[in-house]
């Protein structure tokens, strides 16, 4: 594991920025910074998001198991309790169809020139800021939110990772080739 | 290099990149790519900002996740540039404050798309907190890790999408045109 260069504080920051700009220039390309193709999607009109976003997931899952596997990486699931998954989620889609952009794509609407992503990007801002400001009486009355005890597919079945991960990625393939022979091409 | 100036890729292609480019994340920085916490970030340092310096420090939530500027808050400022390269590129930069399929439906009033907008933003902030994640950080990085939570959030995060984008705009009458 490469651990000498996570620790270089400023090339990270510089390692970030050139991720960013990466990411930013897909997004783009993939025309998911555009408010048309985020309801298309939303609509069930334009599947180009779920196109993007599974494909993504297909490739990264493969080479970050390999690599883990390998023990180059480490892996970071995110701690969040399935009950806060659901109710967040549901929040969160509720103003992802009323902005029309999520946190990532408004970035890149904003680049775009969609500039009403700006007003989105402030009203993000403000909305995790208020969560912060609940966050104390909302996780001790709501959310107690408690760490899982297992954080992963593999950990709740207790099997190899390897006998979720090529389940999935077949699962992931043929969903696109289904998506692709129903047309959905686009507005 | 022409394929650097067209203004539409195939949505696969765009999807493997952003897969591989998560390899190199993960490699290289030792991350996944996320979105949302560089907002609550930022949040933090605006409140800051604005006076409520004691206010911040001791919030439970700004001692999980200081307001300081990090790799993620990098990558999103990269998403802009990468973004505005992209489309100077393909010429495909447009400035407009009203998206043309929102002025069809609900008219040329610039205070009313800011307005829905930015109403719009706070839930997505909002829930992307709850959730402890969004699109990205949970729909692209923790889907690929095998997150139970994750796969969970971006099905809900559909599921209350559809749903409002049919409540705002109707059920559309010929899907998958």
């Amino acid at each position: 594991m490469l651990t000498a260069l996570h620790g270089r504080r400023k090339l990270q920051l510089f390692l970030g920025l050139l991720a960013g700009i990466i990411f930013g220039f897909l997004l783009q390309k993939g025309g998911v910074t555009k408010y048309e193709v985020i309801i298309g999607q939303l609509l069930l009109v334009d599947f180009t998001v779920v196109r993007v976003m599974l494909s993504a997931v297909v490739v990264g899952m493969l080479g970050i198991h390999v690599m883990k596997s390998m023990n180059l990486v480490n892996l970071h699931p995110k701690p969040d309790s399935i009950s806060a998954g659901i109710t967040g989620g549901l929040i969160f889609g509720v103003g992802f169809a009323t902005m029309g952009y999520c946190p990532g794509t408004l970035v890149g609407a904003v680049g775009n020139g969609n500039l009403d992503a700006i007003a989105g990007g402030l009203g993000v801002i403000l909305g995790a800021g208020l969560f912060a400001s609940v966050y104390g009486r909302l996780q001790r009355n709501i959310l107690r939110i408690e760490q899982p005890k297992n954080l992963t597919l593999p950990e709740l079945f207790g099997v190899n990772r390897w006998a979720v991960v090529i389940p999935a990625m077949a699962l992931i393939v043929l969903l696109l080739w289904w998506l692709d022979g129903k047309g959905f091409r686009g507005l | 290099m022409d394929f650097l100036t067209e203004v539409r890729w195939s949505p696969y292609v765009v999807g493997a990149g952003i897969g591989v480019l998560s390899w190199f994340t993960f490699l290289l920085s030792d991350k996944a790519i996320g979105c949302s916490t560089a907002f609550s970030r930022t949040s933090g340092m605006l409140g800051r900002l604005l006076g409520g310096r004691k206010r911040i420090e001791s919030n439970p939530y700004y001692r999980k996740f200081p307001p300081i500027i990090d790799w993620e808050w990098m990558l999103v400022l990269g998403i802009f540039i990468g973004a505005v390269i992209s489309a100077l590129l393909s010429g495909d930069l447009d400035p407009r404050w009203i998206p043309p399929s929102w002025e069809a439906r609900f008219g040329a009033s610039l205070l009313s798309r800011l307005a829905v907008a930015f109403a719009g933003g706070i839930f997505v902030g909002f829930g992307a907190r709850w959730a402890g994640g969004c699109t990205s950080g949970h729909g692209i990085s923790g889907t690929m890790q095998l997150t139970i939570t994750s796969w969970i959030t971006a099905v809900f995060i559909f599921v209350g999408g559809i749903a409002a984008a049919m409540l705002i705009f109707g059920i559309p009458e010929s899907p998958g045109v």
